[in-house]
């Protein structure tokens, strides 16, 4: 009971602290809105608004219909480009497409010939590249289904259904991983450097001279920490995301905030184990980048966890982003509840307590070094 | 008439609604001493700071060495002839560099020769006795030590005006005196040079001609010390001033009794605190050796000693704060035990530095602590009222006490360090910067809560007034106890007329040291020809003295060299071969409602195909959505029943593909596949079907992936993945670097020195553009062999592009520590501003050019995006300077443009 009366009365002065930074309350305000609503509003999920330049050596009717169907938002307006240019237009990454329609197309199209069609492709731009020829051809056969010998009708149509997101809205998801990139950060970096500024300073030593067990600090400080940030992670939920970019989330919102406390248990308690790690600040700021770095992009929330060699996989599901990325989806979109998404709750819970039991080790080793 | 050093008319200076100067007037002829004194938070610092140009002028007229310190003209030729020594130990002095080290550093600044330097350094340490230590870092030297260092390298050049705020507060008396025989030889061979000095110490002010007074801002007295002495009847300085002070004040007119201090009861052989060979070693140093003392319940016991000699480390054991490596302390008759929280609540500890919190009014500090020791309401509230009242607090109670004076901060510290009524309290250097009227106060309280209460009190201190009011004191030395007995016991034991000359006896007994040799080298160099006054332009030497302080910095932080190149390599392993935006083996389930030849036909497709990885298969719909929804599956193709029929009547059945949408980028993705393995598929069904004819296509479709034939991620991801890391570590590495000198003081150097902005800036970037350099090579490395990404481009364009790259990023780091006023925004800041631009929208994942809005804004107001083309494009698209000089121009504006913003955020002057 005295346990718990000091690390709420710790936690009360921790928030006390909070309320008197501003910098610290500024940069709050914006990883909670400017930052979320910034990318997810931008946001762009397979082929959008891709460059495109047509070299017509044809000049036809047929090859500037082709010209006019790559329409927006897949596509950004075509350009026409002369043929020599074309090595020169790619090479300097102008066009991400550059189709080429060779002279007498019409007339051999006309004429059943098969003509040839040219798409070159950049392909160093990985998200579009593939798709982006898929949907060309896919555009242009549409087009030239009139100029054909022969109707053809397609035996059985396929019909794609996105469930839990119709549209594949990408900013949907990227405003939940925006939310959790910033949680991660704030997590590590906050929990961490206050931790080495009261090395630093000397208010450690003044802490421990009080009757008060290292457990109570870390939990303290991990308390007020998590109570701050699931709060503005409501807020934002409600009014940048759902409110702003009207995302509709169909999952159970106290699931989710109670998940994300889990989940600042977790990277809290890795902040304090990185600064118990690092012997100066500048040593800390070094030796957060490769951890939280890796944390946000190879958490599955910026690219896919399933294309990456196994290896990587299972040192992924060692860290807490993963599972918090993949409860997120679940619950926000998918509308899953504890009955389905327990096995990833487990494992984030059990992550938490790893982190949290070696670092209050090292913290009650390095205050006593 | 002799030459004015200082002119000063109406000087004011404010810090927000905080009035630190009011209207200030006053002369001093050149070639004189002066002491500056006051109580804390008097203004004596901000003072000195606007006549050493270190703060900017608010309001006034101040002339200082024939010309008015506002121009900026005038103060640039004023830096070789001021020096200056800010407050605190060593707050100036680079902890990591040798004590030559140090003082090249500053000779350098001032335009030294190098020949020069050394003759200087050699007498300067030869005076100063440092010269055994010549080579020892900075940071490991005693706070006495550091004084004696911060003023080498003040004196190094030769000043007109030598400005000395609180240079021997925290220095044992031994080191203090050397100290000022230092400081009068240099005088004695420079006539001209006029001294200001601010004190603690009222002895030392009263050896100066001059003396200013300062209270609460304000010039309450000056003149000739003597004559501002005589005014009063005991002739002492510290009893004029407060005669002074209360002739100002007739509100604060506290004429209290002088310190009486009643006899110790007969001691009761009761032991409260016992040390018993006590023994504590860092490695292979022995902070404490064997020390052993013990002190009676009610006493008052004094701990003095030289800085650095094991107080502090011997109060902490006792405390528990550090294990003893040998020996035993008993405290209270319990063994002292790190996680005794018991005997915690009966001990009351105060540590050398206000370590409350700052940013909590005195009234909640009080409150906070007194739940931290379990008072209970009923009882904490009539205590906490009564502690304000006998401390004094109450007109402060609900100010925040990181604003308050020290002399009010170490009072809140020792009112909460008695609030729960210990029966020891343990104080490290309590009055350490405490004006001695407070100090006074100070000693009612401990005299009362020892005689009346009974409460053991164990302190340090450097006061010798103070060591007197101690029932016993103990002198420590490098770790060891020299003598412990009654103050006029010890007096008598080591001679002298005051208890001051006995210690420095016993001290310099104990060192086994002549006093400072008599025949002293000079430390000038005015015989010579003295080298021509440093120029005010830009210089390259400085510039290099800077870089390279920075550099041996660098060099010597192995751990965080580690870091910065690990950490690279690191980052390029895990995302050459993690980042990858192909899927391959989706987890995908069928559910077939038809189970005809037909639809089996249709489905071998996807189950051959190398980008699907089937699951069971689904039995209904709500196991469809069920399975989707846990993420089991991403993928589920739907067959209608009678799909056979209709198909082979021409009908056009109708599958059903339902994805996952959660995760929308591998639902696209996924749609794709499914689409071309649809397509692929159709001529197969139509030869089923009725109606549908085997057509021809109308066109042969070439599809030509460049420059990356096999759409390998690596090859795209591999150089801009570089790009990636080479924004995070070196933007991270400059990032503290003018915000740590910020918080730890010396930036004050920057300051007080010849330094030009461009010449910090640019000097503190070489050394990080260097390991960014070297982390270049390695990655480009790493891509080319470890991932085998062909490398067809031009590589001096790959070498143009990652130095001004580089630059750029370093840069940017730089103004990010030119604009944050901590080390914590500086990291927060770096990790934030260069996350999203970099992750998001460089071209890494999603190209630029499809990017629009306020994205593509970002994209391209940040130089990642940038360096990715570069990077890309020497790698993949065999490009060279010609296509890629927008880029590099580009990144060249980045660099100019972020050291153009940090030259206007850095200031030369506080403000």
């Amino acid at each position: 009971m005295q346990r718990l009366a000091h690390i709420y009365r710790l936690g009360l002065k921790e928030l006390t602290s909070l309320r008197h930074d501003s910098v610290l309350l500024l940069f709050l305000l914006y990883a909670f809105s400017v930052a979320i609503y910034m990318p997810a509003a931008g946001s762009v999920i397979g082929v959008h608004n891709a460059s495109v330049a047509i070299v017509d050596e044809d000049h036809s009717l047929v090859s500037r219909k082709l010209g006019e169907a790559l329409q927006p938002p897949e596509f950004q307006p075509a350009v026409t480009l002369p043929y020599d240019q074309l090595d020169q237009a790619m090479d300097s990454g102008q066009y991400t497409f550059v189709i080429n329609i060779p002279v007498n197309f019409q007339s051999d199209l006309l004429a059943g010939r098969t003509p040839e069609l040219q798409v070159n492709v950049d392909a160093t731009a990985m998200s579009q590249a593939f798709m982006g020829a898929g949907y060309i051809g896919r555009i242009f056969e549409r087009e030239l289904l009139d100029y054909a010998k022969q109707a053809v009708q397609s035996p059985a149509l396929l019909s794609p259904r996105a469930l839990f997101n119709p549209n594949l809205e990408g900013g949907w998801f990227l405003a939940v991983i925006q939310i959790v990139n910033n949680i991660t950060i704030l997590a590590i970096v906050l929990t961490g450097t206050a931790l080495l500024r009261e090395r630093e300073h000397g208010t450690l030593d003044h802490l421990l001279v009080l009757p008060l067990t290292a457990l109570e600090i870390m939990l303290a400080k991990i308390g007020s920490n998590a109570l701050v940030v699931v709060l503005c992670t409501w807020v934002s939920l409600e009014v940048v995301v759902k409110g702003a970019l009207g995302v509709p989330l169909a999952g159970s919102m106290g699931l989710f905030l109670g998940v994300t406390a889990l989940y600042l248990f977790a990277s809290t308690a890795l902040g304090i184990f990185l600064a118990t790690l690092a012997r100066s600040t500048p040593q800390f700021g070094l030796l957060a980048i490769p951890v939280i770095i890796p944390m946000l992009l190879l958490s599955g929330g910026s690219t896919p966890l399933d294309s990456m060699p196994q290896w990587l996989q299972w040192v992924m599901q060692l860290s807490p982003s993963t599972h918090f990325v993949s409860l997120g989806a679940a619950i926000l979109f998918r509308d899953a509840d504890a009955s389905v998404v327990w096995p990833d709750l487990l494992a984030l819970a059990a992550i938490g307590l790893a982190f949290f039991a070696i670092a209050l080790a090292r913290f009650r080793r390095s205050l006593a070094s | 008439m002799t030459a004015l050093a200082l002119q000063a008319r109406g000087i004011s200076h404010r810090y927000g609604s905080l009035e630190a100067l009011q209207n200030i007037c006053f002369e001093l002829p050149a070639g004189t001493r002066c002491g500056l004194i006051g109580p804390d938070g008097a203004g004596k610092s901000s003072l000195l700071g606007l006549i050493a140009g270190v703060k900017k002028l608010q309001q006034g007229e101040l002339q200082v060495l024939d010309g008015s310190i506002r121009q900026r003209r005038h103060r640039n030729s004023l830096y070789p002839r001021i020096a200056f020594m800010p407050q605190g130990l060593g707050g100036n002095l680079y902890p990591e560099l040798s004590i030559s080290e140090n003082i090249r550093f500053f000779a350098t600044l001032f335009g030294l020769s190098r020949s020069e330097c050394d003759t200087r350094m050699h007498a300067l340490l030869l005076a100063t006795d440092l010269e055994r230590f010549a080579e020892r870092p900075a940071g490991k030297l005693s706070g006495g030590m550091k004084q004696k260092l911060g003023l080498c390298c003040a004196l190094i050049h030769e000043p007109d005006l030598l400005i000395l705020d609180e240079p021997t507060t925290g220095v044992d008396p031994l080191s203090r005196r050397r100290f000022w025989e230092l400081v009068e030889q240099v005088r004695g061979e420079r006539p001209q040079l006029t001294l200001l000095v601010a004190t603690a110490y009222m002895e030392e002010a009263e050896q100066f001609e001059h003396c200013l007074m300062l209270d609460r801002g304000r010039l309450i007295a000056q003149g000739l010390s003597r004559e501002l002495a005589g005014a009063t009847a005991s002739g002492k300085l510290d009893d004029a001033f407060t005669c002074y002070q209360s002739q100002q004040q007739d509100d604060r007119s506290r004429t209290q009794a002088p310190l009486v201090i009643p006899p110790r009861p007969a001691d009761d052989g009761d032991i409260a605190i016992e040390a018993h060979e006590l023994t504590l070693r860092f490695g292979d140093f022995t902070a404490v050796n064997k020390v052993s003392f013990a002190i009676g319940r009610g006493e008052i016991f004094g701990f003095l000693g030289s800085n650095g000699c094991g107080k502090t480390t011997t109060m902490k054991v006792l405390t528990g704060l550090m294990p003893a490596s040998e020996g035993s302390a008993t405290l209270l008759g319990r063994p002292v035990d790190a996680k005794d929280l018991a005997t915690r609540k009966r001990v009351g500890f105060m540590s050398q530095s206000f370590s409350l919190y700052g940013e909590l009014s005195v009234r909640q500090n009080l409150e906070l602590h007194a739940r931290l020791f379990d008072l209970n309401k009923a009882d904490s509230t009539p205590r906490i009222a009564e502690l304000i009242e006998r401390f004094d607090l109450g007109d402060i109670a609900d100010q925040q006490s990181g604003a308050l004076p020290l002399g009010l901060r170490q009072r809140l510290s020792l009112a909460v360090a008695v609030l729960h009524r210990p029966e020891v309290l343990i104080l490290d250097e309590p009055t350490s910067g405490v004006d001695p009227a407070a100090r006074d106060d100070f000693w009612r309280l401990l005299i009362e809560l020892s005689r009346e209460q009974g409460v053991t009190i164990f302190l340090s201190t450097h006061f010798m007034n103070e060591a007197l009011r101690c029932d016993r004191i103990s002198l420590m030395h490098a770790g060891r106890v020299l003598a412990c007995d009654t103050p006029a016991a010890l007096q008598q034991q080591f001679g002298g007329q005051t208890l001051e000359d006995a210690f420095v006896t016993c001290l310099e007994q104990a060192q086994n040291s002549s006093p400072a040799p008599t025949e002293a080298q000079p430390v000038s160099t005015t015989a010579e020809a003295a080298s021509p006054p440093p120029r005010s332009g830009f210089s390259f030497v400085r510039l290099f003295a800077v870089a390279t302080r920075e550099g041996k910095e660098l060099l010597r932080d192995r751990v965080r060299l580690a870091f910065a190149l690990l950490g690279a390599l690191f980052m390029m392993v895990i995302f050459g071969y993690g980042i990858s935006l192909d899927v391959e083996n989706l987890a995908f389930a069928v559910y077939d409602q038809d189970q005809s030849p037909q639809s089996r036909l249709y489905l071998e497709a996807f189950r051959g195909s190398r980008y699907f990885a089937e699951q069971a298969p689904i039995r209904d719909a709500a196991q469809l959505h069920k399975r989707l929804q846990r993420s089991e599956i991403k993928l589920a193709l739907e067959i209608p029943p009678g799909f056979g029929r209709d198909l082979n009547a021409g009908r056009q059945p109708v599958v059903a593909a339902w994805l996952d949408g959660g995760m929308p980028f591998r639902a696209e993705t996924s749609r794709n596949y499914v689409e071309a393995v649809h397509q692929a598929n159709l001529e197969q069904l139509a030869a089923l079907s009725s109606r549908a004819q085997p057509g021809q296509a109308a066109v042969k479709l070439e599809t030509r992936f460049r420059y990356n034939q096999d759409v390998i991620s690596v090859n795209a991801i591999g150089p801009g993945v570089m790009a990636l890391i080479l924004a995070f570590i070196p933007a991270m590495l400059t990032a503290l670097g003018i915000v740590r000198e910020k918080e730890l003081g010396s930036i004050t150097n920057f300051y007080a020195t010849p330094l030009t902005r461009l010449e910090f800036l640019l000097g503190k970037q070489a050394p990080y553009l260097l390991v960014s350099l070297v982390n270049l090579a390695l990655l480009v490395a790493m891509n080319r062999w470890l991932f085998g990404v062909p490398f067809k481009g031009s590589a001096l364009a790959l070498a143009c592009g990652g130095v001004l790259y580089l630059l750029a990023t370093t840069s940017l780091g730089l103004l990010i520590s030119a604009f944050t006023r901590t080390q914590i925004a500086a990291i927060l800041g770096t990790m934030i501003i260069t996350s999203l631009p970099t992750i998001q929208f460089s071209g890494l994942i999603v190209p630029r050019s499809s990017l629009d809005g306020a994205a593509a804004l970002m994209g391209q107001l940040f130089p990642a995006g940038y360096f990715l083309d570069i990077a890309v494009g020497t790698f993949t698209k065999a490009l060279d300077l010609r296509e890629l000089w927008p880029q590099c121009l580009a990144l060249f504006g980045f660099f100019a443009g972020f050291t153009g913003l940090s030259l206007i955020m850095l200031k030369k002057q506080e403000v």
